[in-house]
């Protein structure tokens, strides 16, 4: 007698138990805050508000603790709770160049107005695994100087004034910011789609991707004319007040790339752009965003398209953690309806050949 | 903190509006592939988000939902996706096929005969039939709009060559209208002729690709094939080891590992139903000596 296995439903609410007892670990280690995690594990925040395209530190923090450190899986949490969210239109373009910089580096030039700003970094330091912060350790406070009310231009914006690099296109007061998460994504996208997917893409994705331009896969001899860190106002236009009202501040991490020239028989030759921008300070990943946009803009800059980074289709249809995710793991669900029908096919052509190898010598044999 | 609150099945109702629309279309071109803005769902793409977007659209108070998975109503994920509209819309659910006015379902059509007023709900990964032939959207778009559908014949014809049989056992592509190629998602293709002259409403809904299709009930859908090789459905020659149907598509269940097998309907109200009427097969509890099997 076979009796047909039931009780999934008892078997999915013990699992869900199960987890929550394991998310929370030893019992006799206090629970880890939402603070701590904002204030502590903060770069991973960043990259949660990023890739979950949600800027709020509370939620990214809340979704790493509830998914256990998985940050792909925080993000995705962070991305199914902003699509219930209603949309009530875009914010005025934020200022990068009025930026309150942390952080402000350019591979460029060895001075520039307002100076380069190492700020919070871990390049330079040694990668030694420190035994003091496994102790609980008060660092010393930071350096405090007066601040030089010096302006910081971007540093595109200084070449671009003697004509050295391609103006950035200039978006129309009354054109539609597009957004992909509000309409389907249809090829070739334009270049506002492109950045908001690459602004949404996963870091190691972009990262293997840029690197692989700078190995020779779509070359395009990128400077890092400049990354920069800090906080920018977001305005928001009220229609009914007729004018633009402040939101608030956001962290952001912006990359311009200066590349290879450009020019034509009519045209003078001049650098041109990859950008990339991100919430919080995620540099890795807006350095990576920049190679690969300026890798997207292969066909319009009319360059060779021969490699997986300049295939835009590629690109953005493979970007996205969540979707990726989803799919490589839904190999999990049970396929034993299809696995049957190709076992059933599979043993009929064994059977054939089988029977076709056992007459073969009969009708040589015959001949 | 931003605490989170969803309206009825979940999806808000500019949202459903918008996927009404696309399933419209859908509707008007049989087979064709609709774009549409499919929304992050909380469960992962590829766990039938499509099919979840499209349910929770059409979805009403009054409705009688029944989630299927493999066949089966007590799959996994189909007691998840049953239990999130049972919280978000509260409406009733169902294992019974006859009683259900909407069928979410994953790689399986029900056996027992759909009726007129009831809507199939396909959980689609990959809508795109001509997907494995060509990878790009750009082309496999324009190759629809022309019917240029001639490297889908080429690759049957070049698997009759290579194996002496179509290779493909499920997600076997189907012409809809006499119009358009369409995957009939990876059900297998035992389930192929189900769709033709359904009386139900057959709506497919692929979330990660951001795709809807339909076909309207009592539509013509075709298998491919060739004239000298001729479309088969397949299905493991023995009767279900517990209802004793010899129509419906088999479950191959291994019991040691000696080589045992058995074999049970895939489709579990089905088969509950016909033990329920007095059928048996050889493993049944209480097997009926005239219904013998051999
Ligand atoms: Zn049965």
């Amino acid at each position: 007698m076979y009796v047909a296995v039931k009780g999934g439903e008892r078997a999915i609410e013990n699992a869900h138990r199960l987890l929550a007892h394991e998310r929370r670990g030893d019992r006799d280690v206090p629970e880890v805050s939402i603070a701590q995690i904002s204030e502590q594990l903060s770069l991973g925040v960043d990259r949660v508000m990023a890739e979950g395209s949600l800027y709020d530190r509370e939620l990214a923090a809340l979704a790493i603790k509830q998914s256990r450190g998985d940050l792909i899986e925080a993000i995705f949490l962070v991305r199914a709770f902003r699509a219930t969210l209603p949309r009530f239109g875009a914010t005025e373009p934020v200022d990068t160049g009025e930026m309150q910089v942390r952080r402000r580096i350019s591979s460029t030039f060895k001075d520039i107005p307002g100076g380069q700003i190492l700020g919070p970094t871990f390049d330079y330091t040694h990668r030694l695994l420190d035994p003091q912060l496994a102790e609980g350790f008060a660092p010393e406070g930071p350096m405090v100087g007066d601040a030089s009310g010096a302006a910081t231009p971007r540093v595109t914006d200084i070449l671009g004034r003697d004509g050295l690099i391609e103006p950035s296109p200039q978006g129309r007061a009354d054109a539609i910011v597009g957004d992909l998460t509000r309409e389907p994504l249809d090829f070739p996208a334009e270049r506002d789609l492109r950045l908001q997917n690459l602004a949404r893409a996963d870091e190691g994705f972009l990262l293997a991707l840029g690197y692989s331009t700078q190995r020779g896969y779509g070359r395009n001899h990128p400077f890092a004319g400049e990354i920069r860190f800090g906080e920018v106002e977001v305005e928001f236009m009220a229609e009914d007040a007729g004018f633009a009202v402040p939101l608030g501040s956001i962290t952001l991490t912006e990359c311009q790339m200066v590349n290879q020239f450009k020019g034509s028989a009519t045209e003078a030759p001049c650098f041109t752009r990859g950008y990339g921008l991100a919430f919080g300070q995620s540099e890795r990943k807006t350095m990576s965003m920049a190679l690969v946009d300026r890798s997207l803009r292969a066909r319009e800059l009319g360059e060779e398209l021969i490699a997986p980074a300049q295939d835009e289709e590629f690109v953005m249809s493979h970007s996205d953690n969540v979707q990726a995710t989803g799919f490589v793991e839904h190999l999990k669900l049970p396929h034993y309806v299809d696995f049957q029908s190709e076992l059933g096919l599979l043993r009929k052509l064994r059977k054939e050949f089988a029977d076709a190898t056992a007459a073969a010598p009969m009708r040589e044999a015959a001949e | 903190m931003n605490a989170p609150s969803y309206n009825f099945a979940y999806l808000d109702e500019q949202t459903k509006r918008m996927i009404r629309r696309a399933i419209l279309k859908a509707i008007a071109t049989p087979g064709y592939q609709v774009p549409f803005a499919s929304r992050e769902m909380p469960m992962p793409y590829g766990w039938g988000t499509g099919g979840v977007q499209v349910t929770a659209a059409i979805l009403g108070p009054d409705d009688v939902l029944k989630v299927i998975d493999q066949g089966s109503d007590d799959t996994t994920n189909a007691i998840s996706i049953r239990k999130f509209f049972g919280k978000t819309a509260g409406v009733a659910t169902t294992t019974s096929t006859a009683e259900a006015t909407v069928i979410q379902t994953r790689h399986r059509i029900p056996e027992a005969p759909l009726h007129g007023g009831q809507v199939l709900v396909y959980q689609v990964p990959i809508p795109e039939p001509l997907r494995f032939l060509e990878p790009r959207e750009t082309e496999t778009r324009r190759m629809h709009a022309l019917g240029e559908y001639g490297l889908m014949h080429v690759k049957l014809y070049e698997d009759i060559a290579r194996f002496g049989h179509i290779a493909t056992s499920y997600a076997y592509p189907v012409k809809v209208n006499a119009r358009y190629v369409m995957d009939p998602s990876p059900t297998p293709k035992f389930d192929n002729p189900k769709m033709d002259n359904c009386p139900a409403l057959q709506l497919f809904g692929a979330g990660r690709e951001k795709r809807i299709y339909a076909i309207p009930p009592h539509t013509n859908v075709v298998s491919l094939d060739f004239e000298d090789h001729p479309f088969a459905r397949y299905r493991f020659d023995a009767p279900c080891a517990l209802c004793g149907a010899g129509d419906s598509y088999l479950d191959e269940i291994v019991t040691d590992d000696k080589g045992g097998r058995m074999f049970v309907c895939s489709d579990t109200d089905y088969c509950e139903t016909r033990q329920a009427a007095g059928h048996r097969g050889s493993e049944s509890a209480a097997p009926h000596r005239e219904v013998a099997h051999g």
